[in-house]
């Protein structure tokens, strides 16, 4: 670098730089949270039984295999469309779908990779289906590209 | 080693490559399960071996960066550490809840840890790499918090270089944004926008800070040049790095809830990031160009030249390649993304910490100018071996998501392969990158084995007069 672009010079392009940038993150935060996304992520059907159904989602570490919006392990399938995809985007269809399956768990079928039974009672698999029909309904801009997640 | 208390460090570093060994075990595990799927089922399912792996990188790096920092510090700062004695009681507090953690997560169901750790009363668990315990959470920020007092007390009663504020900067940072861990909404999509404010603000943004310092002050010390030039390159550095990080946290918000307006700003800012990055080589090489002494500890260079080359690639090129919206689009979420998770964080974090292990592990034994000789070739041999591996392992991923997205994304529904049929379909490459990462396990083993071999090296040979009194 040349000599004329001093330390201090480079001093306060970090400095005024990242006061810069962390004050615009903050300001777009804040936009993107308190004007945007009460109009996109759907937060006025978030009722007590998606809030329970996040929990179990948690407590099951289900991201450890799965991912949820893209995000999370890529083991298992995505499951923010879920309800899309094996629930045709009906409620009780998908959660028949969901008993269905969680009881079916694992399938031991030797060398396939096996999802574990989380033993969980049918009311918490209804919890666990509304939470991902709630996530099924955040406005994503409309990724994934297609029904296979 | 100017300071006794400098000598701290060595359990920091030792515990830090036992716990990357375990790391690279769980990751061998995991590369079968993707082929072998009922591989270790029921025993230890897919989500407990990923967690077991990406939480000891997580906690082996921040041991690295400690043991790092206590070396560094006093030794910029010019004078003794604060505290070694609370130095040893975190490295053991931090050490045993760590161990505790990992054995949580590999014998007991991962709902009974929730529950028998109160996970109810501040629920924390079960996102994505924050999968620690709440009570094991709280421990890091307590550890943290007094480790920064020691840090800063030390730096505040000496001499205040430059390496140390950007470092304590960075720490800073990673003490802060840690507590965004304890938020977590029952909005997902409003939990999905913090937990980034931990996960990308950390690796894009104030980690870089740690790796800056680090860099720089080694090659401070291993080439002579002097400090002020060092320091200019260190700040545009980092300067670059929080200018196009912070807004670039939106290539993060594209399809997880937030307004369209990131998708530009995501896209833009992003597609900058491997800025500092390429600036790292430049500066690395132009350093040792203007070097004003052959430094005898030829493996601590390479280690810094490695860092700088690998972390432009992995988190630069392979960042690059899927951070435009348009692409990520398609790429989101696939084995692209571990891609390039893999070689960014091998390179940039991985080898910064094994490149300050490789420059103060021999001062700290005795050997002022390094490792002897054989030592050293053998160090490099595993550097080589891990690199390469390295480079392996993130091609035939990327070959395996090139694949998926081809077959999975991009058709349209009804036509697209399901998940499942697939990755049936990328067998071939999961199996080839086992095999990489088997091959990195050797690479392992041969740089582990290199701490064993006796002898140490000869004094520097000046080459352009003498070195700065830092060096």
């Amino acid at each position: 670098m040349a000599e004329r672009f001093t330390k201090s010079m480079a001093r306060n392009i970090y400095l005024g730089g990242s006061v810069f940038f962390v004050l615009l993150f903050l300001a777009l935060t804040l936009d993107t949270q308190l004007r945007a996304m009460p109009e996109r992520d759907n937060r006025e059907q978030l009722t007590e039984d998606v809030v329970r159904g996040k929990h179990l989602w948690e407590e099951n570490n289900c991201v450890g295999c799965h991912s949820i919006m893209g995000e999370g392990a890529y083991f298992a399938p995505e499951l923010a469309n879920v309800f899309d995809r094996r629930g045709g985007g009906d409620t009780e269809v998908f959660k028949s779908y969901m008993k269905a399956w969680m009881n079916a768990m694992p399938t031991n079928v030797p060398g396939r990779r096996q999802m574990p039974n989380f033993n969980l009672t049918d009311e918490e698999i209804e919890d666990l289906a509304a939470f991902l029909e709630w996530t099924s309904k955040i406005d994503d801009n409309d990724w994934p590209p297609n029904i296979e997640g | 080693m100017k300071y006794e208390s400098q000598r701290v460090a060595m359990p920091y570093f030792i515990f830090a490559l036992i716990l990357f060994a375990g790391q690279i075990v769980f990751g061998l595990i995991l590369g079968l399960q993707y082929v072998v799927g009922d591989f270790l089922f029921p025993e230890i399912p897919f989500n407990v071996a990923r967690m077991v792996h990406t939480n000891l990188l997580i906690v082996w790096l921040l041991f690295g960066f400690m043991g790092a920092t206590y070396y560094l510090v006093p030794e910029e700062a010019q004078t003794e550490l604060h505290s070694p004695l609370l130095a040893w009681i975190l490295f053991w507090v931090f050490a045993a809840a760590g161990t505790l953690t990992i054995l949580g997560y590999l014998f007991v169901d991962y709902a009974t840890l929730a529950d028998i750790t109160m996970n109810k009363l501040l629920p924390t668990m079960g996102r994505e790499f924050l999968e620690q315990p709440t009570i094991t959470k709280i421990g890091i920020a307590v550890v943290v918090v007094a480790f920064i007092y020691n840090i800063g007390m030390t730096a505040l009663k000496g001499r205040k270089t430059v390496v140390n504020i950007v470092l304590i900067t960075g720490l800073l940072g990673l003490g802060g944004l840690w507590l965004f861990s304890f938020y977590n909404p029952s909005n997902l999509a409003t939990d999905k926008y913090f937990w980034w404010f931990v996960v990308h603000l950390w690796v894009e943004g104030v980690w870089e800070l740690i790796m800056g310092a680090i860099l720089a002050y080694v090659l401070i010390k291993l080439t002579g040049v002097d400090r002020e030039v060092i320091e200019k390159w260190l700040y545009v550095i980092i300067a670059m790095a929080l200018i196009t990080g912070i807004i670039g946290t939106g290539h993060h918000f594209f399809w997880i809830g937030p307004p369209e307006y990131w998708l530009w700003l995501g896209s833009v800012f992003s597609a900058l990031e491997p800025l500092p990055f390429f600036m790292m080589v430049v500066f690395a090489f132009n350093m040792i160009n203007r070097r004003r002494r052959n430094h005898p500890n030829k493996a601590a260079l390479l280690w810094a030249m490695g860092t700088t080359v690998m972390a432009f690639l992995g988190a630069g090129v392979w960042g690059f390649l899927h951070t435009l919206a348009p692409v990520n689009w398609y790429t989101h979420g696939s084995q692209i993304t571990a891609a390039h998770g893999h070689m960014a964080f091998y390179g940039a974090y991985v080898m910064i910490v094994l490149t300050i292990i490789s420059y103060a592990m021999p001062i700290m034994r005795g050997r002022p100018y390094g490792n002897g000789n054989t030592a050293q070739v053998v160090e490099m041999w595993g550097f080589w071996l891990m690199t390469i591996s390295m480079v392996f392992i993130t091609l035939f991923l990327t070959a395996a998501g090139v694949l998926q997205v081809w077959l999975q994304r991009i058709p349209e529904s009804g036509e697209a392969l399901s998940f499942m049929a697939g990755q049936d379909q990328i067998a071939i490459f999961y199996w080839m990158r086992f095999v990489a990462g088997a091959f990195f396990m050797a690479g392992l083993v041969v740089y582990l084995g290199s701490f064993f071999i006796k002898g140490e090296a000869s004094p520097a040979e000046e080459v352009r007069g003498p070195a700065t009194a830092d060096a």
